[in-house]
């Protein structure tokens, strides 16, 4: 497989294909007549769907960044286009390019006005996204991770529910606060390297004292943490979840989310090693995983919105990323990545789900619902299986991510790891009568007796879902293969900061002399 | 293995493993991958034919299952399919059981098929693993298992949903052999998990009753609180040994962890809890009874042969581990009692049949942990083993009696309750057949010689006692204590047992009309119960004590003493070998004097004399059917009748007090105070903007536009210049 690609010179263009791809396609929906948008956008984002699986192959994981390559953007800063793929990056990438094509095809249905401008922020999203995960380049990743906020902010402002100006705005204000901080501290970095470079690596090199990775820290894990979202700043979530439409609901719990606990991955650890070792972090940032996990699994419980209830269960999932990543072990962040991926997969399809029975029944309260497994066996399954995945059920993605989580933190932070394991039964307490009083029960609701099943359209979007799900839950290997040299890489790079963190004297503000190993390449 | 090439019969097999004293096992993974495929097929079947009511739903004809009058085939092919994937499972059982009989074998055998979780550190591998106490398992598992599934085909045959059921069924087992197989306590946790989910779904198989559904949500939940346990066993475990294989921790334990260390306990002690939750102990006891709004056949299967005794067997095999930490016998002991004394109680108070033999499952897996938790891990498999029997054809039996009450009442018109005992009354003649099993496994389970039961369950009394009076034994007084508890219990067992067969079979019938219509089930069902009579006389003589040997308790020596002790040595011996160490020899007298052949002997007369008493009793008392009935009168029979309130106690304690904190962060922390917060900060930040408007034209949307088409045109614009040279 991999001589294949090479033969077409995969390598040389591929990242570029899926930055720039989407943008291409965004333009042929826009030049199209309306009718054709939704198809014109499938078929763009399928195609890189497809174009992109050849990563699978060619991402060799044992060489750290791969696929690298740069070019001058804007000169006098040193700031470039500098693109590139690790082991890390390589997931979430094709959870972009996977989710998109079924988002679109899940909105054939639910987008009915101004489609083609629908379909083309749609693709600019991805765009957005893919940019964020292959940027090697600070200010490039910056302008990406804003560029996702503007067609986000339409697609709920537009085609949102009734409250849709207030999610947008909420959405909006709120991450753009977080991001502003991360600007900032972008440029303190800058300037403080003096490197008069924004490449990846020259932050890597950059020297900061303990106290000025606290602050950074504490500026970029605001950014990252409202993007997670993280306890307490997750209320935007709900509102923007329940508000959007579905495809909109579907890429930002699948995707956008996704890019906060990557942040946290790809920048925090590696930027501020001894800052994410520092006591006082550690334990703020283990307790908000910890709270996010309990807390957002008792508020899902009573909501009666089933669209408002799955979205807190993103917190409480989010909640899992947070406590592997902050673990600081293998197993931790490969759990993290892990429940990044699964909640991708899983949580989408809840989000797909809620559509369908948006689009059937024109309402979204559980009450409304009952006895749906009678009249839509089809969708009752996938369904159930959708759901059990979501709380972690042995066999499904959503096990194997949390109990790497659980087991990665227990190593070093037992007590927060025995309260997170809490969750698993919170987990059934959310979702077991959701998912009761929605398929079961009486079929009381005259309404629901003409319920319809799913259609083929609707069955060709599940289907690779729920198979994606049981395969990751079964033989998660290749995933975890290939995510696993760049998670250590990550891992030594903290280590290498924690033999000179030992013998830090107790002021702040000391030079870590010596502490931080070589840049990798 | 290279002389059995071409076609060979099983027996051929089984004569070169003899010959070899090598053993393979044979097939091991299709004895798994059977059930898994006959999921699918039903599965598949079971979609089908809920499409196809579901389009007649929609079209708005009425609820009747078959409009045609025959059944289609999605509704016949599961007959075929569901047994007979079970039956291939058993025999292919069965050869690997001869060969292991044949074969000299100390050390489990372990079969690696790929990796499931690999990480840095932790290296988890979808194995499975035979040795002789999972083949023990695996025996009842798809021995039992094929029985009930062929009552099914009886049981279920005019219910709609037949293909699903099967397909559930079947899941079930499959998950049930990944419990019993798997070869660490990661492949473990799987089987537990998934066969947690079969229950789930099978209690609530007939989920258009609120009821129902909320029977088998209560028990996912339940059982969610011990998988915590569970868990965080696994994370200790995995710290303490950098593995979650059962070879490599059993193999280190001894030297690995202190005897009656802190560790230990916790560990063993956190197992337990998983224990107690899928094995319904007290105070996680809560979700079994209610199980039973399954179909009866589940209950037989799940909710009494097999996936309850699945905390049984995590305890026994993790017997060294047990072994090692004295503590947690001694509350595994403890907590096995109470609980066994606890639902015998409960049992003699309810009027429905299914809930006395839910409360006595209760009890007799309790009787399993007093064993396990006194180092007697055989008498607690051996009872494991015979209560599978038994309790299966009392459910079965119960299954047959419910099957006719619910047609004849269900011909005349009658809308009582057809599980009620107070509206049952004289079915002997009725049913001969069943009345005959049912009072058979009624003698097992009440501890009358020879049946299955009394060899079981007076070997695990008797251990209690013998380790009660070991020298060394930091528990002594304790042990005596269980030992008394668990003689009561035995005795109310007898009255409670007896007490069914009376108000179901003896008297006048109180069917009413419908009592005309009430007959024997059909072979398809009575067969299997006739099978499991045989078992539940006979099962019990594979394991006669020594003590009994000599005498005609001992059945006249015809067959080997201590059969299955000597056979589960291999797993349990180093267990037993650490309790000597530890506790000293057991003793050879009880605590009021008296050896292992007296107790024998009392406990069987006893229980027999109970039996007699209280049928000689309660044949006396008239009954009256359930609509004419005021209930139990007095505060201990309401108190007994109503479970011992814990139902009301944990809902007003714990789900109440969560539901109504759940509420209260949504409404307050958050919708109060983080969200105050941020709307205030926007409203503060609109009042700047407000001002500022005054120099900008207000379009976001224009803005936001711009600065993405700016973006867009710097970046491409910076590539395509890069691009060319």
């Amino acid at each position: 497989m991999t001589d294949l690609l090479n033969s077409f010179g995969y390598e040389a263009w591929i990242l570029h294909a899926l930055v720039w791809g989407p943008v291409a396609g965004m333009l042929h929906v826009l030049a199209a007549p309306k009718d054709r948008a939704k198809h014109i956008a499938f078929r763009w984002s399928a195609v890189l769907f497809v174009v992109s699986l050849g990563l699978w192959w060619a991402f060799d994981p044992s060489g750290g960044f791969a696929f690298r390559s740069s070019v001058p953007w804007i000169r006098s800063w040193g700031a470039e286009y500098a693109l590139g793929l690790d082991g890390i990056s390589l997931f979430m990438v094709l959870l972009t390019t996977f989710m998109t094509p079924i988002a679109i095809l899940g909105s054939f249905k639910y987008v009915q006005s101004r489609r083609r401008a629908f379909y083309a922020l749609m693709l600019l999203l991805e765009t957005g996204v893919v940019g964020v995960f292959l940027s090697m380049d600070l200010l490039l990743f910056y302008v990406f991770f804003e560029l996702t906020l503007v067609p986000m902010y339409f697609i709920v402002g537009i085609w949102g529910g009734t409250r849709r100006i207030y999610a947008a705005v909420k959405f909006f204000i709120y991450t753009a606060v977080g991001s502003l901080l991360m600007l900032v501290a972008i440029l303190y970095i800058y300037f403080s390297s003096g490197a008069d470079s924004f490449a990846y690596d020259a932050f890597l090199a950059a020297d900061l004292t303990l106290t000025e990775q606290l602050w950074l820290f504490a500026a970029f894990a605001l950014a990252f943490g409202i993007k997670v979202p993280v306890f307490p700043f997750h209320t935007w979530l709900p509102d923007a979840h329940v508000e959007a439409p579905t495809p909109g609901s579907v890429i930002l719990a699948a995707v956008l989310l996704k890019m906060g606990a990557y942040g946290f991955l790809r920048l925090l650890l590696p930027f501020f090693p001894h800052a994410v070792q520092h006591p006082t972090v550690v334990t703020v940032m283990m307790t908000l995983g910890v709270v996010g996990i309990i807390y957002a699994a008792w508020v899902a419980a009573v909501q009666p919105d089933a669209k408002k209830l799955v979205a807190y269960t993103s917190v409480a999932h989010m909640g899992f990323v947070v406590i592997g990543v902050f673990a600081l072990t293998v197993n931790g962040l490969q759990g993290g990545l892990v429940v990044m991926i699964s909640h991708g997969v899983s949580t989408g399809t809840l989000f797909l789900l809620l559509g369908m029975m948006y689009e059937r029944r024109k309402t979204r309260l559980i009450q409304d619902f009952g006895g749906i497994a009678r009249v839509a066996p089809f969708f009752a399954t996938a369904f159930v299986i959708t759901a059990l995945a979501s709380i972690g059920l042995p066999g499904t993605s959503g096990f194997v991510g949390e109990f790497l989580a659980l087991l990665g933190a227990f190593e070093t932070h037992a007590t927060a790891a025995v309260i997170a394991a809490l969750g698993v039964i919170f987990a059934a307490y959310y979702m077991l009568p959701m998912v009761q009083r929605i398929l079961f029960n009486e079929l009381s609701e005259p309404e629901n007796r003409t319920f319809p099943d799913l259609s083929r359209r609707e069955k060709v979007i599940l289907t690779p879902l729920v198979a994606l799900m049981i395969w990751i839950g079964v033989h998660p290997t290749p995933f975890l293969d290939r995510m696993g040299p760049s998670v250590d890489r990550v891992l030594e790079r903290v280590e290498g900061a924690r033999t000179g963190f030992a013998s830090l004297t107790p002021e702040l503000g000391v030079r870590l002399e010596g502490s931080i190993p070589e840049s990798e390449d | 293995m290279t002389a059995v090439a071409g076609p060979a019969t099983p027996f051929a097999l089984v004569r070169s493993f003899q010959e070899s004293g090598q053993w393979e096992p044979v097939l091991l993974w299709l004895i798994v991958l059977l059930p898994l495929l006959g999921f699918a097929i039903n599965g598949v079947l079971a979609l089908r034919a809920a499409g196809r009511s579901a389009a007649a739903l929609r079209a708005g004809h009425a609820d009747e299952p078959f409009p045609g009058g025959a059944r289609p085939w999605t509704h016949t092919l599961p007959s075929w399919v569901g047994p007979g994937v079970m039956l291939v499972a058993f025999v292919l059982a069965l050869v690997n059981f001869a060969g292991l009989w044949g074969a000299d074998l100390h050390e489990p055998v372990v079969r690696r098929y790929w990796s499931w979780i690999a990480t840095g550190t932790l290296r988890i591998d979808a194995a499975l693993q035979l040795d002789h106490l999972s083949m023990v398992m695996l025996l009842v598992v798809t021995g039992v298992g094929f029985l009930i599934h062929v009552f099914s085909v009886g049981y279920m045959k005019d219910d709609p949903g037949y293909p699903r059921y099967f397909a559930y069924l079947n899941l079930f087992v499959f998950f049930m052999l990944v419990l019993v197989l798997g070869a660490g306590y990661a492949m473990m946790f799987v089987g537990w998990e998934g066969v947690g989910l079969c229950s789930y779904l099978l209690i609530g198989y007939w989920f258009r009753d609120r009821e129902k559904s909320d029977a088998g949500k209560k028990a996912f939940i339940v059982n969610r609180i011990g998988d915590f346990g569970f868990l965080l066993a696994m994370f200790l475990l995995f710290r303490g040994f950098g593995t979650l294989d059962f070879v490599p921790i059993f193999a280190g334990a001894e030297s690995e962890l202190v005897y009656g260390g802190f560790g230990v306990t916790v560990i063993t002690l956190l197992l337990f809890l998983g224990a107690v939750g899928k094995s319904a102990q007290v105070p996680l006891h809560v979700w079994l009874p209610d199980a039973m709004a399954g179909p009866t056949p589940v209950s037989a299967l799940i909710h009494a042969a097999t996936m309850v005794t699945a905390g049984v067997y995590l305890v026994a095999r993790s017997s060294v581990l047990y072994a090692l930490a004295p503590t947690s016998q001694a509350v595994v002991a403890g907590i096995g009692v109470v609980t066994a004394l606890f639902a015998a109680t409960v049992a003699l108070k309810q009027y429905d049949i299914k809930k006395v033999l839910a409360y006595s499952t209760v009890s007799q897996l309790g009787f399993m942990f007093l064993g396990a938790g006194v180092g007697a891990f055989t008498a607690s498999v051996f009872h494991l083993v015979t209560h599978a029997f038994f309790k299966a054809l009392l459910f079965l039996g119960a299954g047959a009696v419910i099957h006719s009450m619910h047609q004849a009442l269900h011909h005349s018109k009658d809308d009582r309750d057809p599980q009620d005992m107070r509206n049952m009354g004289g079915l002997k003649k009725r049913m001969p057949v069943t009345w005959a099993v049912m009072g058979i496994a009624t003698l097992a389970i009440a501890g009358v010689w020879p049946f299955a039961g009394f060899f079981s369950k007076d070997e695990i009394i008797w251990y209690t006692a013998a380790w009660a009076g070991a020298e060394s034994n930091p528990y002594r007084g304790l042990y005596t204590l269980y030992w008394g508890a668990a003689l009561a219990t035995a005795l109310l067992t007898a009255f409670y047992m007896a007490r069914l067969m009376i108000m179901t079979f003896h008297g006048a019938s109180r069917a009413g009309e419908g009592g005309k219509r009430l007959r024997e089930a059909p072979p398809v069902m009575t067969v299997p119960l006739l099978i499991l009579a045989f078992l539940t006389v006979a099962g019990g003589w594979i394991n006669v004590p020594d003590a009994l040997q000599g005498s005609f308790m001992g059945l006249f020596g015809f067959l080997p003493g201590e059969w299955l002790h000597h056979w589960l040595e291999p797993v349990t011996a180093a267990a037993k070998e650490i309790q000597v160490s530890g506790f000293g020899e057991p003793a050879h007298i009880a605590p009021l004097g008296g050896g292992e052949f007296f107790w024998a002997l009392v406990s069987t007369a006893a229980a027999l004399a109970v039996v007699l008493a209280a049928t000689a009793v309660l044949r006396r008392r008239a009954y009256v059917s359930a609509d004419k009935d005021a209930g139990p009168r007095g505060r201990l029979a309401l108190a007994l009748y109503n479970k011992w309130y814990f139902d009301e106690f944990y809902d007003r304690c714990i789900v109440r007090p969560l539901l109504a904190g759940s509420r209260w962060c949504w409404k307050v922390i958050d919708t109060v105070i983080i969200d105050g917060i941020v709307n205030f900060a926007g409203n503060f930040t609109r009042l700047a903007g407000w001002i500022t408007s005054f120099f900008q034209t207000g379009q976001v949307n224009t803005y936001a536009f711009v600065f993405t088409l700016g973006v867009l045109f710097v970046l491409g614009a910076t590539v395509f210049r890069g691009l060319m040279p």
